[in-house]
């Protein structure tokens, strides 16, 4: 089981926390601006890579946070934690 | 006397302490110290077990948890039944029952048999290639009797009769395995004050140690054993688990360990667990594993009385057991001499030592033992023992136990499951970790160091994270050439695979160790290949003409060895499995009648029965009831969510279809809410209390995945909105009061004016229902005039009573989850769930009045225009009639057509109209509203019109009382 770093409440076992899918996925600020292409992009399109992903989490058995996380898919490795308005530190 | 294979002295047994157990019904006796294995061949027991596939007789290979053979079913009586246990590894104690598996109706008379004459069908893959015709014979014939002669023991068909428990635990070192290397480990470890798990597999910690004749550290091993745990139990830091496997690694340092706390003993505290399993978040781990004895292949290496030579060494030095009395050893290393020497020093005669080895070391010379060198094994002859063996020199020797070894095998297991790379060492042809890391190290014979001073070393380096000392390089062993020879040669005991089967696999163009695994099962099952695996690489390379490390190894999984079923559920059993939710008026509903059914966590009262009355009568009551006096119904369950903060309205604007920014105080509206891909996600009211507050129910399902989404959305995509959310559904208990007579029913006990003027549909009040602070809505999902009474739960039985005595003038009845589904039904109100699928959009289902057009955005907005959604072929949803109750996801087609057009989403009994009624998803169902359909059941296909979904007073004049 994965030891996650709530970027508010520490280090946690995964079990506390929610898997919610790739990070830095902006929701377009005006949808009728954008075309449907660059909608359905928005709504499915995920990298999906092999090795470092940055992907959401959500505390929701402590502070109920969504945060940032990169990991990598291969080993499982989380290489930072980080709030949704901060950069990524190592 | 407790076997008349004991020595009279020696060992770690009680001889004055003798138990009696059985084995096949059998009585024998063995002492306190014996595991089954040792006390069965103390009795002179060899043949223990059939083998999987062949039905061939089997023995006890080993003296640990790498047993393939010696599967035995432990019967502690009802509920208490476990197959499978390894019988080198079960503690004896008084009164112990086992039983062999694998045979019939006896192990030694054994029909099954007949399948080693049918050998040649089956062969590696024979599940693939024999047995195919007839073709229908596979089901019926072939399929059935391998399915009866296969597999290993059998279920127990009662539930476990015991108690299992999980611990938590954190420590700075983790030891596993308290042997020479991993004791000295744990005695650096805590030497500085950390903290300290040390377990073992096995009852005594030791290892190796209780039956090491040469001294350790200066000191005879015995006594360094004394001393290593006379330390460790006066260090407060430091917790000792005996009889405790790490059965496997999970990411960042997290290892399973399970203890065996009762098994051994003859009449446990009923207030023990059964077993414990840990979890240990461990800072650094040191592996210190040891290893197996790798098993020489030749033709017949499979009969009882042959055996690995360390085993015979530990039955010999630890069990005081002779494992037989005239002795011939095949060996590729010098560890096999000391157990001729062990044995030959409790009275067996070594008849002699053939080794493959071109010449002897020095320590072989030393042993006086008489030797053959470059000679192997050609065969061996015996039926349920072996009796003798036929040397490659053309030599045949009678004899009682054949001791083999092709070198040790690191128990790399744990280490290769912490995702840590193997490497391939060519000098001893094994596997080995590499290099020491800060959280993991690896000591010992696991490391590939055998000999017991450099283990200890290795040990205390590890244990004190120190560097990795030098290795001494003593090679003892040769890397044994793969057998070429003819006949039954197994690489696999336990799933009965032979060189033969490797030759098939690699023919047949099989290359991936993985899946030569899988073709040929070799390394399958419940030891997982333990003695195996590394015979299997080594003759796969060679027939595929590649070298070990380019064939590699199969993925080492845990458990290390099977964990029971009981260790992993813990508690979560039973009414523990997953908690059951119940509402404030549970218990009233339990005294008067009610059935439940279960939704989601929820146990919902379903109908409430009357004597005399089935389901079906039940619901008919209710229904009537609400329709011409009135119902009250429990929708506590219904999620709550408690929107508040100056953004508040704006937040719902963007969340929901509808526009809340204008919704007045004290009113309420339906809220509906789509995924972002414009699906319909989830239904409620949302109730507007004050300018900066709202009352938003959800489906009892949806509850904590809408405030999951709401959450998502308000700190992510709206984190400038100011609005904090809440969940209150358990704040509050939710009285429905649904029917003509509602008024008159809760107008005496409210405190406000609920007169149609003052309190029309769809508003919301502040008030005091029975004295009580209640929210009270006037909201129905009936179609009739309806009222919610919210209160705070704990006073929810109370009002719910006070309700149901005031409404006892109005002919007032209780109604269940049932008939609330037939009176929506009626009305043509969507369940989410039922009438949706997650493809659904308000569109489809007639919701598309909620969607305020106006706003520029919400969630799910900008997925309404895409063309797929404006397709006319989409489903919709219609009303049904038919001339019996449909079943419920039943498909639509057209009159002789054979394409789905929909579904049946609901089907009921309609009470009002007195016949059946269905909604259901129908491919331009609109323009569909008139025709006849076909609906194909089980029973034969039954003709439905379809209409309009709404059933029931359709101007929906009712509501408004």
């Amino acid at each position: 089981m994965l030891l996650i770093l709530c970027p508010w409440c520490g280090r946690r076992p995964e079990n506390e926390f929610h898997y919610a899918g790739e990070a830095h996925i902006a929701r377009p600020s005006d949808p009728a601006a954008v075309d449907d292409a660059r909608w359905a992009e928005f709504l499915h399109a995920r990298s999906n890579p092999k090795g470092t992903h940055a992907e959401r989490w959500q505390h929701l058995h402590g502070c109920g946070r969504l945060f940032n996380c990169v990991r990598d898919t291969v080993s499982d490795r989380i290489s930072a934690t980080y709030k949704p308005t901060e950069a990524v530190s190592q | 006397m407790t076997g008349a294979f004991r020595t009279p002295v020696g060992g770690r047994i009680d001889r004055s302490k003798p138990l009696s157990f059985s084995f096949d019904g059998r009585r024998f006796v063995g002492c306190h110290g014996d595991t089954l294995a040792s006390a069965l061949l103390a009795n002179g027991v060899h043949l223990v077990g059939r083998s999987f596939k062949y039905h061939r007789p089997r023995g006890i290979l080993s003296a640990g948890a790498e047993e393939p053979n010696a599967l035995v079913t432990l019967d502690r009586g009802e509920g208490r039944v476990t197959p499978n246990l390894r019988a080198t590894q079960i503690e004896l104690y008084d009164g112990l029952r086992a039983r062999s598996q694998n045979c019939f109706p006896s192990l030694a008379c054994d029909f099954g048999a007949v399948s080693n004459a049918l050998a040649p069908l089956l062969s590696a893959g024979f599940y693939y290639k024999t047995f195919m015709w007839p073709r229908t014979f596979w089901r019926h014939v072939y399929e059935p009797a391998i399915r009866a002669a296969a597999g290993l023991g059998r279920v127990p068909t009662t539930p476990d009769a015991d108690r299992y428990i999980h611990r938590y635990a954190h420590c700075d070192v983790l030891v596993v395995g308290a042997g020479a290397a991993g004791l000295a480990a744990a005695v650096a470890a805590s030497t500085n004050g950390e903290r300290v798990v040390l377990c073992d597999e096995q009852s005594e910690f030791g290892g190796s140690l209780h039956a090491e004749s040469a001294p350790v550290d200066g000191v005879a091993a015995s006594e360094w054993l004394e001393q290593a745990l006379a330390t460790l139990r006066q260090r407060a830091q430091v917790t000792m688990l005996p009889r405790t496997t790490a059965f496997g690694w999970f990411p960042d340092q997290l290892i399973g360990l399970a203890e065996r706390v009762t098994d051994h003993l003859a009449d446990p505290d009923h207030r023990l667990p059964r077993e414990r399993l840990w979890h240990v978040r461990a800072r650094r781990v040191v592996i210190a594993t040891g290893a197996v004895e790798r098993p020489l292949v030749f033709t017949g290496n499979d009969r009882p009385g042959i055996m690995l030579a360390d085993a015979a060494r530990i039955y010999c030095r630890r069990y005081g057991v002779k494992a037989g009395t005239r002795v011939v050893i095949a060996t590729a290393d010098d560890s096999a001499y000391a157990a001729g020497v062990a044995l030959r020093a409790a009275g067996a005669s070594v008849c002699a030592v053939a080794d493959l080895r071109a010449e002897a070391t020095d320590l072989a010379r030393a042993s006086g033992l008489p030797m053959l060198l470059g000679v192997g094994v050609a065969n061996t002859t015996g039926t349920r023992r072996v009796s003798r063996v036929t040397l490659s020199n053309g030599e045949s020797i009678s004899c009682d136990l054949v001791l083999m070894c092709g070198g040790w095998i690191p128990s790399v297991h744990l280490y290769s499951q912490s995702r840590a790379k193997l490497r391939y060492d060519e000098a001893i042809g094994v596997f080995l970790p590499g290099a020491w890391t800060e959280q993991v190290r690896c000591a010992g014979a696991c490391n590939g160091t055998l000999d017991v001073n450099a283990c200890v070393q290795e040990g205390d380096a590890a244990g004190a994270g120190a560097d990795a000392p030098a290795r001494a390089s003593v090679r003892t062993s040769i890397v044994v050439p793969p057998w070429t020879g003819g006949g039954k040669a197994f690489v696999d005991f336990q799933n009965d695979v032979t060189t033969k089967d490797l030759f098939i696999a690699a023919s047949e163009g099989f290359r991936s160790i993985e899946h030569v695994k899988r073709y040929t099962t070799a390394g399958m099952a419940t030891d997982q290949g333990k003695t195996a695996n590394l015979n299997v690489m080594a003759t796969v390379a060679a027939l595929t003409h590649r070298n070990v490390p380019a064939v590699g190894h199969t993925t080492y999984r845990m458990p290390y060895t099977p964990v029971t079923f009981g260790a992993l559920a813990g508690a979560a059993r039973g009414g523990l499995f997953e908690p059951l939710r119940h509402t404030p008026m549970h218990d009233w509903a339990w005294a008067h009648g009610a059935v439940f059914e279960n939704v989601g966590q929820w146990q919902r009262a379903r109908w409430f029965a009357r004597p005399g009355e089935d389901m079906e009568r039940a619901v008919e009551r209710e229904c009537l009831t609400v329709r011409t006096e009135v119902g009250v119904f429990d929708a506590s369950t219904l999620g709550k969510i408690e929107v508040t903060g100056p953004d508040a309205a704006e937040f719902l604007d963007r969340i929901y279809t509808g526009s809340f920014l204008r919704l007045a105080q004290g009113r309420c509206r339906y809220g509906l809410l789509l995924t972002e891909a414009g699906c319909v996600m989830d239904d409620g009211v949302v109730a507007r209390l004050a300018p900066d507050r709202f009352h938003v129910t959800t489906t009892t399902g949806g509850a904590a995945h809408v405030l999951h989404h709401m959450e998502d959305y308000r700190q992510t995509e709206f984190p400038d909105l100011h609005v904090w959310l809440t969940s209150t559904t358990e704040q509050w208990a939710v009285i429905a009061v649904q029917g003509p007579s509602a008024r008159q029913v809760i107008a005496p006990l409210a405190d406000i004016d609920i007169a149609p003027a003052a309190m029309p549909h769809m508003s919301v009040r502040e008030c005091h229902v029975c004295d009580v602070p209640a929210r009270l809505f006037r909201v129905s999902f009936t179609g009739e005039l309806g009222y919610e009474i919210n209160v705070p739960s704990d006073y929810g039985p109370a009002v719910w009573e006070a309700v149901l005595a005031a409404g006892q003038a109005h002919g007032i009845a209780p109604y269940g989850t049932e008939a609330m589904h037939v009176l929506r039904a009626e009305k043509g109100y969507i369940v989410v769930g039922q009438e949706t699928d997650g493809t659904v959009i308000p569109a489809d289902v007639g919701l598309d009045w909620t969607i305020a057009r106006a706003k520029r955005d919400f969630v799910g907005k900008r997925s309404l225009m895409l063309p797929d959604m404006q397709r006319p072929e989409r489903k919709h949803l219609v009303g049904l009639l038919s001339s019996e109750v449909l079943e419920e996801g039943a498909q639509l087609v057209a009159d002789h057509g054979n394409r789905s057009m929909g579904h049946v989403t609901s089907a009921y009994w309609s009470a009002a109209l007195q016949q059946p009624i269905a909604l259901a998803l129908l491919s331009s169902g609109r323009a569909r509203i008139g025709q006849n359909l076909t609906v194909p059941m089980q029973h034969g296909s039954t003709a439905v019109r379809v209409t309009d979904s709404v059933f029931y007073d359709r101007q929906g004049e009712r509501l408004h009382g």
